[in-house]
């Protein structure tokens, strides 16, 4: 495991009746102590992570997207016009003809309707960005807390999240979204709750659940229970720590599943957004530029690509990080 | 067996009264209720809408709703379609599902097979050029952005080389004048599709039971002429043309969902097969001395199958949604496409009827890969 030992358990913390001064120094060498073991553990595994080639590859393909993504503002900020260059709004009033190849105004030349394509793929980098973590956070949220309260008190609770996971598994997810885009008005945030909610619901809930298994019957959670912590304290304090490298995990895949179903639906033209990556390409379909082969080239290449490349970037970082949390993947000196 | 099969049953129909129930809260929940939407079209006449309103009961209270909403299910009465208006949904679904099946099911198989092999010789040789290459391109295709994957197949085989049609079912021009639909064509297909299957599978398994060694030689030249003999038959039946026009416009869409769906298979195999290969019993064949072909085949990869066995329901979940997408693209008219169209017309009752069904097919494979599982895991047979 590489996370912070359970010595919360054993100091005077959380012992029933510590003096109040004593209490605030144990506080204090207790914090100490978790950092340092906490970045000591970061620390190899980073070490491990750095390892593989694919893994540290992936990582800078996230952050030259991250700069992309923060780049959008400042850009409009001060650079671009937003009379040309809106991603929604704007109109190249100084090209001619519409789908205008790249030139030194518009590095990525402009879309049907006159907007730069530089400018739509930056801004829509951000709210990928934001709606992937918020799917993340979500499903990592649900899911430890679901995984862990099912394997803490197992029995009636346990089955009921377990055949739920069942359940949601055996859904096919797009097919899902694409029927509530016709009862709903789905955005960014609606879609990110969503995917959120049946990711954490879902597989991941089974994955961590196994795994608070094995935590479960460790000593420090007996001696927990022996000190008079409580089923929400056990839970929350011994028991979520402790699942939190394993749901990162989680939550990388969990992005990239998040940013291709919002590429699938709004390439679909089903979903409710300013802008995105899918929205690009859908508007390259729908005025038939597609089957120009490479002579529109800019109006799909870049969208196609950078989801392509945001999605696998998550994807194999996401399997860099399984390395580190899974000692038996690693590639042992043999 | 027989008994944890029979529990798996259940849990299933379980599973399937709690999606049907939550299709019916679903269409509940919409703004505006179903009734309204109904009898404010004015396409329908009003007898018809008289009908409906009493085939769904929509007068009565909500708790009676949901129980004639299940027997209607449970009857196969999904109501009328509005956009293919006097066509029942059932009907209309029926028509489409076996097209999406084959494209599934050929699919998955040879995604699932080539996956495997992959895996299998990517984990034997670790840190090999095949790894990498097979990593990353496994990779970029499973997450490719799919409707930009299957546009560049269109464009490249079917728009720029020219070998396969751009997409649909079949081709006008080919069936102008005759007399038989194209449905009745793809039946007959289908049903020679899998005759062939179980008759090859058929020869393999008796022969190889015989455990003659002249026996075993004959198999593959006995399957060998029943694959030769099939395309004559087809050809001499006069509807051989139109096969084969079918057959066509099948390849691409089958080619590309196979392409994208790979490599979750190789890259679990690949994990799976890792683990095993440091177990004691492939050391031990080693030291044997089998051929390390063998070792690899039938030590390391037999037990490396089952935990990929146990996640074929993700990858068969991954292939349905691929399958809703590929369809689209390659307008093939299958369940998929039929619930996307009934999506953006608006046409609710197709809508829940597709998604009835698609919720069924994913219950169904379930299903299957835990026969499956039973079978290649004896541990479950004693249980």
């Amino acid at each position: 495991m590489t996370t912070t030992p359970p010595i919360g358990s054993t100091m005077p913390g959380s012992s029933p009746e510590p003096p109040e001064i004593a209490m605030g120094q144990g506080r204090l060498l207790l914090a100490k102590a978790r950092t340092r073991l906490a970045l000591r553990s970061f620390r190899n595994g980073w070490s491990i992570f750095l390892e593989s080639r694919i893994g540290v590859l992936s990582l800078l393909t996230i952050v030259v997207f991250a700069v992309m993504a923060i780049s959008h503002p400042i850009l409009m900020a001060t650079v671009w016009d937003p009379e040309i260059y809106d991603p929604v709004t704007g109109y190249a009033f100084d090209e001619t003809e519409q789908p205008a190849p790249p030139s030194w105004k518009h590095p990525l030349g402009t879309d049907p309707l006159g907007r730069d394509v530089l400018s739509q793929l930056l801004s829509s980098t951000g709210s990928e960005f934001v709606l992937g973590i918020t799917a993340a956070l979500v499903t990592v949220a649900i899911a430890t807390t679901v995984g862990a309260v099912a394997a803490y008190y197992g029995g009636l609770i346990d089955a009921f999240f377990m055949r739920l996971a069942d359940l949601i598994i055996a859904l096919p997810s797009i097919s899902l979204l694409i029927v509530l885009s016709a009862l709903f008005d789905l955005n960014l945030f609606y879609l990110a709750l969503i995917i959120g909610v049946l990711g954490g619901f879902g597989g991941t809930a089974i994955i961590l659940k196994s795994q608070a298994l094995s935590i479960k019957v460790k000593p420090y959670i007996e001696a927990a229970r022996v000190a008079g912590g409580g089923h929400f304290r056990i839970i929350f304090v011994h028991i979520v720590p402790n699942l939190l490298p394993l749901s990162l995990l989680y939550m990388m895949f969990t992005v990239t599943s998040a940013i291709f179903a919002e590429a699938v639906l709004s390439f679909l033209g089903l979903l409710d957004l300013r802008m995105s990556w899918g929205i690009m390409i859908h508007t390259a379909n729908v005025g038939g530029y597609l089957l120009g082969g490479t002579r529109y080239w800019w109006l799909v290449v870049p969208a196609g690509a950078s989801i392509t490349f945001l999605c696998s970037a998550f994807y194999l970082a996401g399997r860099a990080l399984d390395e580190v949390v899974n000692p038996r993947l690693r590639r042992r000196d043999d | 067996m027989i008994g944890y099969l029979i529990r798996r049953m259940w849990q299933m129909a379980l599973t399937l009264l709690l999606i049907l129930t939550v299709t019916f809260l679903l269409v509940q929940a919409q703004p505006g209720d179903y009734a309204s939407f109904y009898v404010l079209d004015p396409d329908l006449p009003t007898e018809v809408k008289e009908q409906m309103r009493a085939t769904f009961g929509l007068d009565r209270p909500l708790w009676q709703q949901y129980l004639i909403h299940m027997r209607n299910t449970f009857t196969g009465n999904f109501g009328v379609s509005f956009g293919h208006f006097p066509r029942p949904v059932m009907e209309v679904l029926l028509e489409r599902l076996p097209r999406t099946l084959v494209l599934f099911v050929t699919a998955t198989g040879a995604s699932f097979y080539i996956g495997f092999l992959l895996g299998k010789a990517i984990a034997w040789r670790r840190g090999g050029f095949l790894e990498y290459a097979a990593t990353i391109s496994g990779t970029t295709l499973f997450t490719v952005f799919t409707p930009a994957f299957a546009l560049m197949m269109i464009w490249v085989f079917a728009f720029k080389l020219g070998w396969f049609p751009v997409g649909k079912f079949l081709d006008p021009l080919v069936w102008r004048g005759s007399d038989v639909t194209a449905n009745s064509v793809f039946s007959l297909m289908l049903i020679t599709a899998l005759a062939f299957a179980v008759f090859a599978f058929w020869v393999l398994f008796a022969l190889k039971r015989k455990g003659n060694t002249g026996m075993k030689r004959l198999s593959i030249p006995i399957i060998l002429v029943a694959a030769l003999a099939i395309p004559l038959v087809w050809a001499l039946s006069g509807i051989g043309t139109l096969a084969l026009d079918i057959l066509k416009h099948m390849v691409l869409p089958i080619v590309t969902l196979t392409l994208i769906s790979f490599a979750g298979t190789m890259l679990l195999t690949r994990n799976s097969m890792l683990e095993t290969i440091r177990e004691d019993y492939v050391m031990a064949a080693r030291a044997k001395g089998l051929p390390e072909k063998q070792v690899r085949d039938r030590h390391a990869a037999r037990n490396a199958l089952l935990p990929v066995v146990t996640s074929l329901i993700y990858s068969l979940i991954f292939a349905i949604d691929g399958s809703v997408i590929v369809e689209s693209v390659f307008s093939w008219p299958g369940t998929g496409m039929t619930l996307l169209e009934a999506v953006r017309s608006e046409d609710m009752p197709l809508v829940m009827g597709a998604i009835v069904f698609i919720g069924l097919f994913s219950l169904l494979a379930h299903v299957i890969v835990d026969i499956l599982y039973v079978y290649l895991d004896p541990r479950i047979r004693y249980q």
